[in-house]
């Protein structure tokens, strides 16, 4: 009876001192969205001067101070295709997309079986074999990095597309099977029960179920192994030289070149990271679940 | 087949009590389980376990490919060469640094960051997605970025917006290098940009699975927003900001494309993947970078101990 009677006595006092104290809240709470704004802004200052900086011409990309109202061209982006140069970065571009989408599909045909092996109807000390996933991904790619490449001489690998869809399968399936362990755990397990009772089998299973039921999250996982493979320099600059270069090493080498860039840079790097611009905003939503390996949804 | 053999595994496990015979439809119904788990175990075996076990081999070989008919046993000597050589000591503490700093400050910046998402006010969506942003820019692109649109001395914009300021005033503009001057600080801010929407998104999510029926439980009992930040809100935190801090290190710690771009390794700033990368491709000596790998491993293994402890309580809870 009492604690009833105290807390009524103190919502209704809370209630008062919100009430006076609610016109500083709102100054306070528009403050603070204020230092919001330019907390992001700080961050995106650089992307947007990327951005405007393609688009100056090489002279006033070259001023300082900075010429902002420059007139606008699509120099930098011509240059960048190899205008002049001749150089054109289509087939790295190509290349880089060869590799992060296949790579991405068969990450995908590797962990989707392994995920429902750990999660739907799981192997004994499921939990082990996770995180002997989890730990290969925390070896550093660069201490392998001497055997793969002597590997690769020995079979006649070096500088393909295979040899990196290979290694960039490998770098995405710990990422991969976490992240779908985490969506089929979610599947409810009647449906499984009732399909298997009326004899679906585990084909069926899949094909029926499964994948449309986790489709979002086949969605985010292919994004996040999209994203990391068309990033990837280290094992690119070593591996690959003609055939097989991908985008950030093409990125890497063009800009000895001497005189004014800077345009055709910041162009170059708007085009190269387009694509990861356009898959992480769709999947923003998604990007913490997979970057956090399934951990935080 | 399959169709028949599963309703009756499953009425096994429900059933709970094994029956006649069991024994070898246990076994069989192990292999079924485990079968879709074979290709990417087998394949991630193959692929990642197996170059690292070259790796340890080749450590113990005094093997440099100018010299390849001097290739012998050398025991621990790559291991004492990689101790007494200055640049090898020197990226050690480098990339102790790097990384260090780098998941510091963008784990506070970060923190930063989810706290003013976490509330409402507007144009929330456009700040959460615009902050977002340095993290999908390729690598190397950014670090193109920071050291030819932003760092460079004659027309970077930091020297170029001071020039505009001083200017107001009519005064002289400092106009510094900024990489010669502070090149390891310059990495790091590269990297710190990019790093910090990382840590705000696993952040911000810790911070939107807080129970909120507590939180204004307390407010209600009269607690200020500092106390329930404090008490409430940090601790509950903790774990996610360990998560992001411990997931960033294992990146930082494997950094090269920054490194690599901004400033090819120079004035100090080779972290251990960077010299890993220069002996073997620079000197050539393929047992020294293979006892280095092997020691990156090692120092990744600490590290990772404590992710993998703090992941498991995580999963824990969720099953």
């Amino acid at each position: 009876m009492t604690s009833v009677v105290t807390r009524a006595t103190s919502v209704s006092k809370a209630r008062a001192v919100g009430s006076v104290r609610r016109p500083r809240r709102t100054k306070r709470g528009a403050l603070l969205g204020l230092v919001a704004w330019i907390f992001g802004l700080i961050f995106v200052t650089p992307v947007l001067w990327m951005i405007l900086t393609s688009f100056h011409s090489e002279t006033s990309a070259a001023t300082n101070p900075p010429s902002l109202f420059a007139p606008l061209t699509l120099d930098g982006y011509a240059n960048f295709f190899g205008a002049n140069t001749g150089a054109s970065p289509w087939p790295a571009l190509i290349n880089s997309a060869q590799a992060s989408i296949i790579s991405t599909l068969l990450v995908l045909a590797l962990s989707i079986p392994a995920a429902y092996a750990l999660s739907i109807r799981p192997v004994r000390k499921w939990s082990d074999v996770m995180f002997f996933f989890l730990t290969t991904k925390m070896l550093p790619m660069v201490a392998g990095l001497l055997p793969i490449y002597l590997i690769a001489k020995a079979t006649g690998l070096l500088d393909s597309i295979i040899l990196l869809v290979i290694l960039y399968t490998s770098m995405n399936l710990p990422i991969a099977v976490w992240m779908m362990r985490s969506f089929l755990s979610e599947i409810p397990v009647e449906i499984l029960e009732a399909a298997s009772i009326d004899g679906a089998n585990l084909l069926t299973i899949f094909r029926r179920i499964i994948i449309p039921i986790s489709g979002p999250g086949i969605a985010a996982t292919s994004l996040i192994c999209f994203i990391f493979s068309w990033n990837e320099l280290l094992f690119a600059s070593v591996l690959t030289s003609t055939q097989a270069i991908t985008a950030p090493v093409f990125l890497t080498s063009f800009v000895t070149s001497q005189g004014l860039f800077l345009a055709k840079v910041c162009a170059a790097a708007v085009a190269v990271s387009f694509p990861v611009l356009v898959a992480g905003f769709a999947a923003q939503d998604k990007l913490v679940q997979g970057l956090s390996l399934g951990a935080v949804k | 087949m399959s169709t028949v053999a599963q309703p009756q595994q499953r009425i096994a496990s429900i059933g709970g009590a094994p029956r006649k015979n069991s024994k070898a439809l246990q076994r069989a119904s192990g292999w079924v389980r485990r079968a879709p788990l074979l290709p990417a175990l087998v394949f991630i075996i193959l692929v990642t376990q197996l170059p690292f076990v070259i790796t340890v081999i080749i450590s113990f070989i005094d093997w440099n490919s100018l010299y390849p008919n001097n290739v012998k046993f050398g025991g621990f000597d790559n291991y004492v060469n990689v101790f007494t050589d200055q640049t090898m000591r020197a990226s050690v503490v480098t990339t102790i640094i790097l990384t260090v700093t780098v998941v510091v400050v963008s784990a506070i910046l970060g923190l930063i960051a989810a706290l003013l998402l976490d509330r409402k006010f507007f144009g929330r969506g456009v700040v959460r997605t615009i902050m977002i942003a340095p993290f999908l820019i390729v690598p190397v692109a950014a670090a193109l970025l920071w050291k030819h649109a932003l760092f460079n001395p004659e027309y970077g914009l930091f020297n170029g917006v001071l020039n505009w300021a001083f200017g107001l005033f009519h005064l002289p503009a400092p106009q510094p290098d900024w990489i010669s001057n502070q090149p390891l600080i310059s990495v790091e801010a590269a990297l710190i940009w990019q790093w910090t929407p990382f840590m705000m998104l696993i952040l911000l999510a810790g911070l939107q699975s807080r129970p909120l029926d507590v939180i204004e439980a307390a407010q209600m009992d009269g607690a200020s927003s500092w106390q329930t930040f404090r008490y409430m809100t940090l601790p509950h935190l903790r774990r996610y900001i360990e998560l992001a801090a411990l997931l960033g290190s294992i990146y930082v710690v494997q950094n090269f494309d920054a490194v690599f771009t901004i400033t090819s390794g120079g004035l100090g700033t080779a972290n251990l993947p960077y010299t890993i990368y220069q002996q073997f491709f620079q000197a050539h000596d393929y047992g020294a970078a293979s006892a280095a790998g092997v020691l990156v491993v090692i120092g990744s293994i600490l590290i990772a101990t404590f992710a993998l402890r703090t992941v498991s309580t995580l999963l824990k809870e969720e099953n």
